[in-house]
């Protein structure tokens, strides 16, 4: 056979990740397809159900000390139909401390356990490395928790910037890939334009190096400017965006 | 209700002290504070109407809404407007456009006795499509909410809703489709790699419409230049567009881009319009550039609209009325523009609108239903996203259930995963399975097309051999930056 007989899709395979010359079964899709499709799609489900070990992310972060906070949605059914609830923190888990902190991080599942397994203690690490200067409040673990949930757990430590690592809706092809929403001043009511979001946190995607760069630069220009959000915008072309973004 | 009244708790509807519409049920007295209620209440269940606080807060309750709304004249929904005409130019749409001969016919019904007429052998597609322009959004919502999916399979497999640019679609018996030729970052070759896959499957004869990464006019009109170079490069009949904003398609024109289709996302209210950066009056603006450039062979429809249940929730633009409801009006608002093709992304939207695949699939056969009554020519992509309760099994229930009905299009992406938008349509191998179960090939036009090109065989099947044949070798051996 000739190299095109065997896969005359071969040379598009560098320019797309789409399924593309799969070949057929009758009208079918073949049975590798299927089950290589089947075990992407088991992997998403996972990661949208999969419940972060969050016991074992605080032993990873020690000596740094943590805070676990739920959300107001108790399960993962409640909220994944309830994202309302998924942004109130439960009101029993906030401290009553009160200090006051230049940056909270947030370490919230999203809609990804494997992102924030994977991708959120690396990176929490390499954004302190670039911190020095800077108080920074306990990390905060929100369970069940949306974007603005950083918001009502932020403004409970008092914190200038929050920073919340969350776990993106998975993909057929990344079912780990993490974001992270920047909020000045946060408080309960925030809009998604008042945010900025680096997204696509990731073994294929940005490393976390290139992404605490960014999450830091964001960090400074919000303290020096006094907001995020769409007024706020890096020069370097596509490297942050602002919001409205998807749904996390 | 069970399991969802404590997810939901809190959220169901609340009534007030002023009523208008109350049923007794046995020992139980069900009262409804407005016409909206007693639709949003009559909904199946619906994840995005409990969120909204609208849903009925019981089974019994639901069916109570049933038979206060199949009591209902239809010329209720032309007096009590479910969001007001002061308000909303979506509502002025409806009632200036109602055109009162045509409902001549159906005026002296009841929401009841309308869906008994609907089922029965009197209604036959003429008829059908004779009344549609007297049909307004929320009397095909009520009727759907007193049907079961198999009613709405029935009715709408009679509608024959009939438009053309390129090619010719909505023809009884047969079955159009979408090729989606998505990538994360348009890239050239393999924009060109997906869409030469889904030619070799037979697939594009709906249009060739790709998301494009971007809204950035440049990009957008690469990627028109590609499309039509390769249109015409094989001769294939067909139309292609890239599904970026009005605004950006009528600049696109204006710099002499050849672009076939205007495409525009739209909702059921002026407000959750605004949402999507646009009214009427653009959506009109646009139709008219489109129509100034005269690319149309068979035909002169040439828009391409997306709808989809819960958007208006989403925006906030709901005004208290259900998801299903808001989505048939915006099908008043495709009807004024003429598209040649619509359709609902039913999954699309996530589990906070519709949950599960129950839903799911219910959703796509009213809005399929919906459209056809109102005289749209009512396309699906039968998708869903990650977080969803669903899966494949799922769309290929809806796929099949949809072909039944006589759908005019449907969506397919390769290997049914959508690389860009991370989430799962059809696979171009369904659209091939559907066409030779059920024997619905795709447009006449296109069909001749496969055949010159030696796609079919004898039977007028895709032909096993057809991914090596010399028409592939040709198609595959395309540059796409040359």
């Amino acid at each position: 056979m000739t190299p095109f007989e065997r896969d005359p899709f071969a040379r598009f395979r560098n320019a797309t990740r789409a399924r593309i010359g799969l070949g057929r079964a009758g009208d079918a899709l073949p049975t590798s397809a299927i089950l290589d499709f089947q075990l992407a799609h088991a992997r998403a489900r996972d990661a949208v159900h999969g419940q972060v070990d969050f016991v074992a992310l605080a032993k990873q972060l020690a000596p740094v000390p943590t805070v676990r906070i739920r959300s107001r949605a108790k399960d993962r059914t409640i909220y994944l139909a309830r994202p309302d609830l998924g942004r109130q923190t439960n009101a029993a888990d906030l401290p009553s401390s009160g200090d006051r902190y230049d940056i909270a991080f947030i370490i919230a599942d999203g809609l990804s356990a494997s992102a924030v397994e994977h991708h959120a203690v690396p990176l929490f690490k390499a954004c302190m490395k670039r911190l020095g200067g800077f108080s920074v409040a306990p990390v905060i673990l929100g369970e069940q928790a949306r974007v603005a949930f950083g918001d009502e757990a932020a403004a409970a430590f008092g914190a200038e910037v929050a920073i919340v690592l969350i776990g993106e809706r998975p993909g057929l092809s990344v079912p780990d890939s993490l974001g992270a929403y920047i909020t000045f001043r946060p408080q309960s009511g925030r809009r998604d334009s008042e945010r900025n979001c680096i997204s696509n946190i990731h073994a294929d995607g940005l490393s976390y190096e290139v992404a605490a760069d960014k999450i830091v630069w964001i960090v400074r220009e919000a303290l020096r400017l006094q907001l995020t959000g769409v007024d706020l915008k890096e020069n370097a072309e596509g490297a942050i965006e602002a919001l409205p973004h998807q749904e996390a | 209700m069970g399991e969802f009244s404590d997810i939901w708790n809190g959220l169901i509807d609340g009534q007030e002290q002023m009523t208008t519409y109350s049923i007794v049920l046995g020992r139980e007295r069900h009262v409804f504070q407005d016409l909206k209620s007693v639709l949003a209440c009559a909904s199946p269940l619906k994840s995005g109407d409990v969120l909204a606080g609208i849903a009925a807060s019981s089974n019994e309750r639901r069916v109570a809404a049933r038979y206060l709304l199949a009591d209902m004249p239809l010329k209720t929904f032309l007096e009590d407007l479910v969001i007001p005409y002061e308000v909303d130019e979506v509502s002025r749409l409806i009632v200036d456009r109602h055109d009162w001969m045509a409902f001549a016919p159906v005026s002296h019904m009841t929401v009841g006795e309308f869906r008994d007429w609907l089922l029965s052998y009197d209604a036959t597609a003429e008829k059908l499509l004779a009344i549609a322009p007297g049909l307004t959004p929320e009397m095909v919502a009520a009727v759907s909410k007193i049907m079961r999916n198999h009613d709405l399979i029935t009715v709408a497999g009679k509608c024959e809703v009939v438009t053309a640019f390129r090619s010719t679609i909505g023809l009884p018996g047969r079955l159009s489709s979408r090729l989606q030729p998505n990538h994360p970052t348009d890239d050239p070759e393999g924009v060109a790699g997906s869409t030469l896959d889904g030619l070799l499957y037979g697939i594009g004869d709906a249009v060739i419409g790709i998301n494009p990464a971007t809204d950035n006019l440049e990009a957008c009109t690469r990627l028109m230049v590609l499309f039509d170079r390769l249109r015409e490069r094989f001769d294939i009949p067909t139309q292609s567009c890239v599904l970026t904003h009005v605004t950006t398609s009528i600049k696109a024109i204006e710099a002499g881009a050849p672009l076939d289709l205007v495409f525009q996302s739209i909702a059921g209210s002026e407000a959750a319009n605004k949402g999507f950066g646009v009214d009427l009056a653009v959506l009109r603006e646009g139709q008219q550039a489109a129509l100034s450039m005269k690319r149309g062979t068979v035909g002169n429809n040439v828009m391409y609209l997306e709808t989809g249940q819960g958007s208006a929730l989403s925006a906030d633009a709901h005004h208290g009325v259900d998801e299903q409801t808001v989505e048939a009006r915006a099908y008043a608002v495709a009807r004024e523009l003429n598209p040649l093709l619509v359709n609902t992304v039913v999954g699309f939207i996530g589990p906070e609108y519709l949950f599960d695949a129950k839903q799911i699939i219910r959703a796509g056969l009213e809005d399929h239903f919906c459209g056809k009554l109102l005289g749209v020519p009512m396309g699906v992509d039968v998708c869903y996203t990650n977080h969803a309760e669903a899966d494949q099994d799922d769309m290929d229930n809806l796929m099949v259930l949809l072909t039944v009905a006589g759908v005019s299009f449907l969506i397919a992406v390769p290997g049914a995963d959508d690389v860009m938008l991370n989430y799962q349509s059809l696979s171009y191998h369904d659209i091939v399975g559907l066409r030779h179960q059920f024997n619905r090939p795709p447009a006449p036009e296109f069909e001749a097309w496969l055949h010159r090109m030696g796609m079919l065989d004898h039977a007028g099947r895709l032909a096993p051999a057809s991914a090596s044949g010399a028409f592939s070798r040709n198609l595959l051996s395309y540059r796409a930056s040359a």
